[in-house]
């Protein structure tokens, strides 16, 4: 595994530049030799690719710069859907709740999965075995079924919150109420999420050359400063991988408090996150052209958002360069 | 492994010991946690209606009655066992999309890794820059083109777009151009193999543990998902697992299963729907926790 490492690390500073610098000529002749081979393995990927993203962004595009009225029919509106819908208060609040959602989940989620895949990575018993692949099991189960579960467990009739805290003659908060709903999401999402990203980070610390840790011994590290100082910084392209994407599936937030809609006694509202405001926009309003430009207004912010975050983390190590 | 083990324990002082202990009480506590709903879905799917709100055993202990077999018996049979088609089409939509962006993915990261050809860099640039793009964006437009196609609430409208899969694309590119060696396809090509011939026999088995990731990775992404299917389908007879689950649930919160409490029906399919995955995951474990490591390469 460490030999991959290496390999690896060795072979993103080669592809940064490209393959001008190879010195080897032999295989210049063979890649020029196949032209079209290399276009035949990608051609299907390219298919997918156009059909299925560049059209739909594309088209989501044009559906935005049109509206669509009963009386006036479709005409051409410029850029008057994304001024609605920046200065909609509905959208606002949507991405305001979204952006804070993420501010406190990204936090909470990296540190349990950074520090159970510490642990796991320190131990190798058969106990640490279990513990990581129960740790991973929400992975395996749909969101849908995870935020049922966790609505069922919030419940304040027979949820088994307000059984134990009954004994005490207290009554439990209710999870999902306007003031708690946050965390009560916040539990739903790290429930889920955290083991696929410990996996990650775990897999990441098993591709570092054990030496480096006995070197650090040697200089008289403890274990906290070879945790923190050496295995830490030596995943970091890891942990901005895995936070990109907490960052991009957060902002995108929908399956949850969809599913958690109907039990939460209306505190999710039609508008709650941007993804559930377009999806209502376009199946109960059926306005297509303003929930297209709304979904390509979260596109700008996720866009926006994860180019902020890679450029602060750019020194720590990039991924998509 | 056993080697690196004894290395790094070796210096086996006190506070070490100490540590350790906390670090078991650490990983006691997170099972406890990550085991906690599952576990009350496992009790729940033992209890009727009766016992779910008013069982004698409380929300996380089994009732005195136990319902399980007639739970499974009422979930497979419930209006006309519209379960079991929702079953169906969730293993078809996870198969035929899973399978296709695993050969979409594997053809594609070869291409990348192994061939230069004019415009791969500007590709695969966009490629990355794909992966940045919140896919459930694309959800919407993606249903109005397809309902100018007239194909919306069929099969295709789910599959089609599943296959779509960059990060799978990325991943099969790292792993290739560091497990498959040029020397070797060199060599196989002096042979004279063709490229199709060095692909499927000297690349293609140098690229298991990979395949199965990236597998998995996409068969659990179609399996889980309910946002692209909610929004495609509307005839239920066609609806995955989760987008039905979904609507029993919205049935049973207003009230509409027919004088019928679905809550238990929800229960007993939830944890129905949930043990498949979890048994792909625990037979293929070795591939997918060494295949994982790739992606967090580079």
């Amino acid at each position: 595994m460490s030999v991959i490492t290496t390999a690896t690390r060795g072979r993103t500073a080669a592809d940064a530049e490209p393959m001008t610098s190879r010195p080897k000529p032999k295989r210049r002749v063979r890649r020029e030799r196949h032209p079209v081979a290399g276009w035949l393995f990608v051609s299907p990927f390219v298919v997918v690719f156009v059909a299925f993203l560049l059209a739909p962004l594309g088209y989501a595009l044009y559906l935005s710069l049109y509206t669509k009225g009963l009386a006036t029919g479709t005409t051409f509106a410029g850029f008057k859907n994304y001024t609605r819908a920046f200065s909609d208060p509905s959208f606002r609040k949507g991405v305001w709740f979204v952006v804070r959602f993420s501010l406190v989940l990204i936090p909470v989620q990296m540190a349990v999965s950074l520090a159970a895949a510490l642990v796991l990575d320190t131990l190798v018993t058969r106990f640490a075995r279990l513990s990581r692949l129960i740790i991973f099991l929400p992975y395996a189960i749909p969101a849908v079924i995870g935020a049922l579960m966790w609505g069922f467990l919030y419940s304040p009739t027979f949820g088994p919150l307000q059984q134990i805290l009954s004994v005490f003659n207290t009554q439990a908060p209710f999870l999902l109420s306007q003031g708690n709903v946050l965390y009560g999401l916040l539990n739903v999402v790290t429930w889920q999420w955290a083991g696929y990203y410990m996996i990650i980070l775990y897999a990441a610390l098993k591709g570092i050359d054990p030496s480096i840790y006995e070197a650090a011994r040697m200089d008289g590290a403890n274990s906290w400063q070879v945790a923190f100082r050496v295995k830490v910084p030596m995943i970091a392209s890891a942990f901005v991988l895995i936070l990109v994407f907490a960052l991009i599936g957060t902002l995108q937030f929908f399956t949850e408090p969809q599913i958690l809609g109907p039990i939460a006694n209306g505190t999710i509202t039609p508008d709650f996150t941007p993804n559930i405001y377009a999806y209502n926009l376009a199946f109960s309003y059926a306005q297509f052209n303003y929930a297209s430009a709304i979904s390509f207004s979260l596109g700008i912010v996720v866009f926006i958002a994860v180019y902020i975050f890679l450029f602060a983390t750019r020194k720590r190590g990039n991924i998509f360069t | 492994m056993t080697a690196i083990h004894a290395a790094r324990t070796q210096p086996a002082n006190k506070p070490r010991r100490e540590r350790h202990v906390l670090a078991y009480l650490f990983l006691i506590a997170l099972m406890f946690y990550f085991l906690i709903p599952v576990w009350w879905l496992v009790v729940a799917s033992t209890k009727d209606a009766h016992g779910l709100f008013s069982g004698s055993g409380g929300a996380l202990w089994f009732d005195k009655d136990f319902n399980l077999v007639q739970n499974i018996r009422e979930l497979f049979t419930y209006n006309h066992g519209e379960y079991l088609r929702w079953f169906e089409n969730s293993i078809l939509y996870a198969f035929s999309g899973g399978i296709g962006a695993t050969v979409i993915s594997v053809l594609a990261g070869y291409g990348f890794a192994k061939y230069k050809f004019r415009g791969r860099n500007l590709l695969f640039a966009l490629l990355l820059g794909s992966i940045m793009v919140p896919l459930t964006a694309l959800v919407i437009p993606t249903f109005v083109l397809m309902s100018h196609l007239r194909m919306t609430d069929t099969i295709w409208a789910v599959i089609l777009p599943s296959l779509l899969s960059p990060f799978g694309v990325y991943l099969m590119r790292v792993y290739t151009s560091v497990a498959v060696p040029d020397e070797l396809l060199d060599a196989a090509r002096v042979d004279g193999a063709s490229e199709a011939r060095v692909f499927f026999q000297v690349a293609l088995p140098l690229l298991r543990p990979a395949i199965v990731t990236v597998l998995l990775l996409s068969i659990v992404g179609t399996w889980n998902n309910y946002f692209l299917p909610l929004t495609m389908l509307s005839s239920s007879k066609l609806y995955p697992l989760t987008v039905g689950i979904g609507l029993w649930e919205q049935l049973a919160s207003s009230n509409n299963g027919g004088g019928q409490s679905l809550w238990n029906l929800i229960i007993i399919g939830s944890l129905v729907s949930i043990i498949p995955l979890i048994i792909a995951f625990l037979t293929l474990q070795r591939h997918w926790q060494s295949g994982l490591a790739v992606g967090s390469l580079k």
